[in-house]
């Protein structure tokens, strides 16, 4: 765990709604706060390397994109076995992301789950039987819950402090 | 809208970490073989169309000393729009999907703390009467969250 002072707050809170998009960006947000553009590159560095910041990039709409159909596969693993399986199930070109996360039971037997995305349904249900092939015996039950709607999606956003 | 091979390129591109440099753009578009100006334009335009949702940092609330938190309720239909409202009024909630389970409700917490997260699935179990399921990582086995364009 990092710690961010109240600058690097600032910063956040500026661009936690997106980067402008001009040709120099951090200028225009460093003017914004009314420090230097290089400092604000600076601690965008620095919290890069800390991991506060993933990475700047875009997000894409997969519906836009027609990858429409997405499912949430998920799988009741052997504990002993979760580490190794997860690596290779991530591992696949069509999973967007894999985590292993704790059963809920007797509601939710499931502990390795792997978003995957397709144009149909059919698609995703093939690289399902792809994943279920590697998983093999070590799973002994699986589910796939497709999403019907977004019902929000906002991303983080910090409060201010104080 | 349509993209062109151009479009897809630049979205093939982008998903991934930009230069950090005063003009990010202009670097960017030098390795497309852009100009800068047709490289933002197109942007702006793929932001305009909602095929690009966001242009900016990627935060990682865990790293920041706050958490993430996978949720899943099991809502009654009839109940189903009256809970959403309840449940995406916190601020807390990122991002809520309905899915096709008997547990049809998910949403991602992200909080500034990790108390956080128990406080506010906490707060939505009293107002909802319905059972929160919390759905931390445990191991994270890659994230690749790009789409192919």
């Amino acid at each position: 765990m990092s710690t961010i002072d109240d600058t690097d707050r600032q910063i956040i809170t500026a661009l936690q709604g997106g980067l402008p998009l001009v040709p120099a960006p951090y200028a225009t947000v460093a003017g914004e706060l009314g420090i230097a553009e290089a400092d604000l590159i600076d601690r965008i560095s620095a919290m890069k390397q800390s991991g506060v910041i993933r990475r700047v990039a875009a997000a894409a709409n997969h519906y836009k994109l027609g990858m429409t159909a997405n499912g949430m596969t998920v799988w009741d693993v052997a504990d002993d076995q979760i580490t190794e399986l997860g690596a290779q199930i991530g591992a696949l070109p069509f999973v967007t992301h894999c985590y292993e996360r704790p059963r809920a039971r007797p509601d939710w037997p499931y502990n390795l789950f792997a978003m995957v995305h397709g144009e149909t349904n059919d698609e995703v249900e093939e690289k399902r039987a792809q994943i279920a092939a590697i998983l093999g015996e070590a799973c002994v039950q699986s589910d796939i819950l497709y999403s019907t709607r977004i019902l929000k999606k906002t991303g983080l956003r910090l409060r201010r402090k104080g | 809208m349509m993209l062109d091979a151009t479009d897809r390129a630049i979205l093939n591109r982008v998903q991934d970490d930009i230069p950090l440099t005063p003009h990010p753009f202009a670097d960017l578009a030098a390795e497309l073989d852009l100009t800068e100006a047709d490289l933002l334009a197109r942007i702006e335009r793929m932001k305009a169309d909602r095929i690009i949702t966001r242009f900016g940092p990627f935060f990682d609330a865990a790293a920041m000393g706050g958490d993430f938190c996978l949720c899943a309720m099991a809502v009654p239909a009839g109940e189903f729009e009256s809970v959403l409202t309840k449940v995406n009024e916190h601020a807390e909630v990122a991002h809520n999907y309905e899915r096709t389970h008997r547990l049809n409700m998910w949403f991602v917490l992200a909080t500034e703390t990790p108390e956080g997260i128990t406080a506010t699935a906490d707060a939505i179990e009293t107002e909802t009467g319905i059972t929160v399921h919390r759905f931390p990582k445990l191991q994270e086995f890659f994230i690749g969250f790009k789409v192919a364009a």
